[in-house]
């Protein structure tokens, strides 16, 4: 989620009202955005992701102008008539298909206007935009550029001066030298690519990746042509209605252009119906319709109240309005969360404790009654740790595709190894030390639907001078019985053990665990100076 | 008194001044005893004890061979008092020793050697009768006896290296004073410390005192076995929940993307589902029954039931890949999934799980982390209610709550938890509850019925209790604080 940091100054401005620092504190964070830091000079927050349109002072000020009382209800846009045209070619369509302009003339600038846009353009990029895939805004200065503008497909060899270097550079050297080119090249894959060009030869952009040098926004721009290109057309008009919005915002006034005869921005609120005893039954509470219209316009938006429904008109830039439940969420943030009665409704339903953690419960209470003490560690270990240690071949587990850390690429198959880490970076404590651990272990298993089988397992060892096999087979016979069973034994070829003071054990003559004496080269490979005997078993057998 | 320290002033009664091994051999009872009735009676100053450093000499296993085979100097000097013989010879017998044997036959002037052959001197002769002044003092020693005259012939011997060490030793005398005597005079009666069987059985016991102890002396510490603080406080939130009328959710930790994120309406694209964010398993698995897909997929895409959907292409082979858990309200849509609204309402779930994250750990972030997860489905359902589980759960807790707007993607009246830390003074974030959206409860129930849903994490929680600073405590396993960490003290 993003963090922006918002000049204080400006966002007071807009709201047209000195507000104190300590109600800026309390409010901001009851409007669904999450409050860093107010400062003398800034407010840090988080948008949330579901609010592009807050991504700047301008529409952040919007938000908080209705939500403060300030300015309440839906802020009307108004497009004028132009003559401003776009033309799309074919080639270009099929690269990124989705189009959308418009014209802002006479924004007030000042020192921040710039940095303002720029920071806008790059929040949305990283959000809603996705990095550029799904949108990316170019933004000019109109006075630089002469309609129609012509969206076309070039070949790599193509010319022009990119933003922030001195001399023309083709469109290859743009992809691999220029640091845009570099991180949003894989967005095109060529062999054609598209650019923005005017009717007197003037490259604007190859978007997503670049403007020209020439057409860029500077401390001076008054007017601006705005394009978004992308790969969803929603995403792309939405994006266009937010920049647009946040440009008209600074004083600017709108004017269409038509994209391929298509007149763009499509500014127009858009309308949706909410059923009043709906809202309330979602709420729990009993508003009055136009109790929630004056709730709604907190919000920004306006709402009729019309029989047993309101009409609600809300602004083209919010983009998080999909259902009507959206609209009554906006309801609740108006109405304040602090302001909602809690209750627990008398509805009788019987409590019921998972099998498994019964079992893993009762089993425990075994160990604990041993004074064992119980370890806690991660399910996601390595090869290393997990296998080799151990002296056991590495099979049967299930690896990561994409761990940052290599120390934590595989889940684990065994909990004994956990365990003798736990030892071995214990040393320097008193002993004996007695531990164990219950918890998941997962398997392969190509049969189920997630393709993995998961056992619940015990395992205990035993950390003293006299820790033998006949003190680790005592322990797994009284667990046994501790559940009314009981286990068999026969001799078990286990590298982690010693040859020959190891065995499987056994319930109803199916294999449910190993036992024995640690192989001292597992206790060289871990560093442990004491013998060990330990024991792993599956234990829902024994619950069955 | 004890029994030994009577039996010790009895030893002493004559009034001598005796030494520990002494008194250890008249009393028949071992050093250590002895040594403690001695302190038990300075302290009562029954006894004067006394300190004095002695130099003890000890014989190595060397030194105690030459004593049976004789020096290596001695039997060169008596292989060569009839004739000459040759190094190689001498070699031959002596083996090893050879080297030995003739360094102090040369120093002490036995032997001479001259063109390989060894050859007796007229001192070497003298002493073929007679012992050497070392032979006689390692004699000496072995018999426990040192002539005060012949310690220069005993340093002589320590500078011969490994045959002798001469130990520093502190020796306990004690002497009985008046007041231990007039105690023997008056009679003493037996303190036992150790109450037996013998004794109870007996009636013994009436007879005998028991030594008084001091009751503030160190008792060594024991631990008790114990389940780990994290399970301890894990239990703890399974009560609260149970007692609250939740049954219990369990399932894999690794799940498909479907389960995970589509059926939550997730769109694809949403950044949450990228690889730096969620660890995925290699492989594919497997989609659940068509019909469910099919919902879910046209909700995403064109949306339906007063939804507008997201409005793209959704993909089955996207939704087949393997994730790692990122959260446990994928078993809430695999339960909603399963519930019959005719037969299974109202219904109350929560679950208790380990989810993962593709992070980098350091103090207050982790791969691995603990939510608790639960959900409500009741027809009459409201975001009141929804307040009011939650503020249930941390009363009992003991955690002052508050909800913030906040937003998911899953969820409408979102809101962040928080909970009041009140050394840091500061409101500590723990996730998220809301309503279910009616794009993620229409495909997975078949009808919009309210469902309200939290899943927020149980690590802070256990951190605020434990006093915890570093998220990786938990998972440490440090023996020694586990040993002493203070129980889950709360139901």
């Amino acid at each position: 989620m993003p963090n922006i940091i918002l000049n204080k100054r400006k966002v007071l401005d807009y709201l047209g009202k000195e507000i104190s620092d300590k109600e800026l504190i309390e409010k901001i964070p009851m409007l669904g955005t999450d409050l860093s830091a107010v400062t003398d000079a800034e407010i840090d927050v988080e948008i949330f992701p579901n609010r592009p349109d807050m991504l700047s002072e301008e529409g952040f000020a919007r938000a908080l102008s209705s939500f403060l009382g300030i300015r309440t209800g839906l802020r009307r846009y108004a497009v004028k008539k132009s003559d401003y045209k776009s033309i799309l070619e074919k080639d270009a369509v099929k690269i990124r298909p989705f189009v959308a302009n418009a014209v802002v003339k006479g924004i007030e600038v000042d020192d921040y206007t710039v940095k303002s846009l720029m920071q806008m353009q790059e929040k949305l990029h990283t959000t809603q935009c996705r990095n550029r895939k799904k949108a990316s805004i170019g933004l000019y200065d109109l006075d630089t550029i002469t309609f129609p503008l012509t969206y076309k497909a070039v070949d790599s060899s193509f010319k022009f001066r990119p933003l922030g270097y001195d001399n023309e550079m083709t469109v290859k050297q743009i992809l691999e030298e220029h640091p845009k080119g570099k991180a949003y090249g894989h967005l095109l894959a060529g062999p054609k690519y598209p650019i923005w060009i005017d009717s007197k030869k003037q490259v604007l952009s190859l978007p997503p990746i670049i403007n020209s040098a020439e057409t860029a926004v500077t401390e001076k721009t008054k007017n601006v042509f705005i394009d978004v290109t992308g790969t969803h057309k929603q995403t792309v008009e939405q994006t266009l209605n937010i920049v647009v919005a946040q440009l008209a915002d600074m004083g600017g006034e709108i004017y269409e252009v038509k994209v391929n005869e298509i007149s763009y921005p499509k500014l127009e609120p858009l309308s949706m119906e909410v059923d009043i005893a709906d809202a309330n039954r979602r709420l729990g509470l009993k508003l009055s319709g136009s109790e929630m219209a004056k709730l709604l316009a907190m919000m920004g938006h306006e709402a009729r109240v019309k029989g047993d429904v309101l009409e609600v008109l809300y602004p083209a830039y919010r983009t998080d309005i999909l259902h009507p439940v959206d609209l009554i969420n906006d309801i609740s943030i108006a109405y304040g969360y602090d302001n909602f009665k809690e209750e627990i409704p008398n509805v009788y339903t019987m409590g019921e404790e998972s099998y498994e953690e019964i079992l893993a419960r009762k089993i425990a209470e075994v160990c604990v009654g041993f004074s064992f003490l119980e370890c806690y560690n991660y399910h996601l270990t390595n090869v290393d740790e997990e296998f080799k240690k151990m002296n056991r071949k590495a099979e049967k587990y299930i690896e990561l595709a994409n761990a940052k850390n290599e120390n934590y690429n595989i889940i684990r198959n065994s909990l004994l190894p956990g365990l003798m880490k736990v030892l071995s970076e214990n040393k320097h404590y008193e002993y004996p030390q007695n531990i164990f651990e219950i918890g998941r272990v997962v398997f392969p298993d190509e049969k189920s639907e997630n393709k993995a089988r998961e056992e619940l397992h015990l395992a205990v060892a035993l950390c003293h001078k006299n820790a033998d096999f006949s003190s680790i087979k005592a322990v797994a016979e009284a667990v046994a019985r501790e559940c009314g069973k009981k286990i068999d034994v026969v001799e078990e070829k286990d590298p982690a053990f010693i040859g020959g003071r190891c065995a499987a054990i056994l319930l109803d003559g199916k294999k449910i665990g190993v036992m024995g004496e640690i192989h001292p080269l597992v206790l060289n490979n871990f560093d442990i100076e004491l013998p060990v005997s330990a024991l792993e078993i599956d234990i829902k057998p024994l619950g069955d | 008194m004890h029994k030994h320290e009577i039996k010790v002033l009895n030893a002493l009664k004559d009034g001598k001044k005796r030494e520990l091994c002494e008194l250890s051999k008249i009393t028949k009872l071992p050093e250590a005893s002895v040594s403690y009735a001695i302190s038990m009676l300075a302290e009562k100053k029954f006894v004067d004890i006394e300190e004095k450093e002695l130099t003890e000499i000890k014989l190595s296993d060397e030194a105690r061979e030459y004593i049976k085979k004789g020096f290596p100097e001695r039997r060169l000097l008596n292989l060569i008092k009839e004739k000459e013989i040759s190094l190689k010879q001498a070699r031959k017998e002596l083996g090893n020793e050879i080297q030995i044997a003739l360094t102090w036959a040369r120093k002490l002037n036995l032997a001479t050697i001259s063109s390989g052959k060894i050859k007796i001197t007229a001192t070497g002769r003298q002493f073929l009768k007679k012992s050497l002044p070392h032979e006689e003092m390692l004699f000496l020693i072995s018999k426990g006896k040192i002539p005060k005259d012949k310690i220069k012939a005993l340093k002589e011997l320590e500078k011969r290296a490994s045959l002798i060490e001469l130990k520093k030793r502190k020796k306990l005398f004690a002497k009985i004073t008046n007041a231990g005597l007039s105690v023997l005079k008056k009679g003493t009666r037996e303190e036992v410390s150790q109450l037996n069987t013998e004794m109870i059985k007996t009636g013994k016991w009436k007879n005998l005192v028991f030594r008084k102890y001091d009751v503030k002396a160190e008792a060594g510490s024991i631990y008790p076995g114990k389940r780990h603080f994290v399970r301890q406080a894990e239990d703890y939130a399974r009560k609260i929940w149970l007692e609250m009328g939740f049954k219990e959710m369990t399932g894999s930790l690794i799940q498909t993307a479907f389960w995970n994120f589509d059926a939550l309406f997730t769109a694809q694209d949403h950044p949450v589902r990228e690889m730096q964010d969620t660890f995925y398993v290699k492989g594919k698995g497997e989609l659940p029954k068509k019909e469910l897909v099919e919902r879910v997929k046209r909700m995403h895409e064109e949306g339906g039931h007063g939804s507008k959907g997201w409005n793209y292409k959704w993909s089955a082979d996207e939704a087949k890949k393997l994730v790692m858990r990122t959260h446990t309200t994928c078993l809430s849509a695999i339960t909603l999934a399963s519930l019959d609204i005719k037969k299974d309402l109202p219904a109350k779930y929560f679950a208790i799980g380990r989810c993962f994250r593709n992070e980098t750990v350091d103090w207050s972030h982790s791969f691995e982390f603990n939510q608790f997860e639960g959900i409500v489905v009741d027809k009459n359902a409201n975001f009141r209610h929804l307040l009011g589980y939650l503020k249930q759960f941390f009363k009992k807790m003991k955690l002052k709550a508050r909800f913030r707007p906040a937003y998911f993607p899953y969820t409408y009246f979102s809101t962040e938890m928080e909970i009041f830390h009140p050394a840091q003074k500061q409101w500590i974030e723990l996730g998220g509850a809301g309503i279910f959206r009616p794009e993620v409860v229409v495909p997975l129930l078949g009808e919009d019925i309210p469902v309200l849903a939290w899943g927020p994490g149980l690590d802070r929680i256990m951190m605020d209790y434990y006093k915890i600073n570093d998220l990786r405590e938990l998972y440490k396993n440090d023996i020694q604080k586990l040993r002493q960490s203070k129980k889950w003290l709360m139901g």
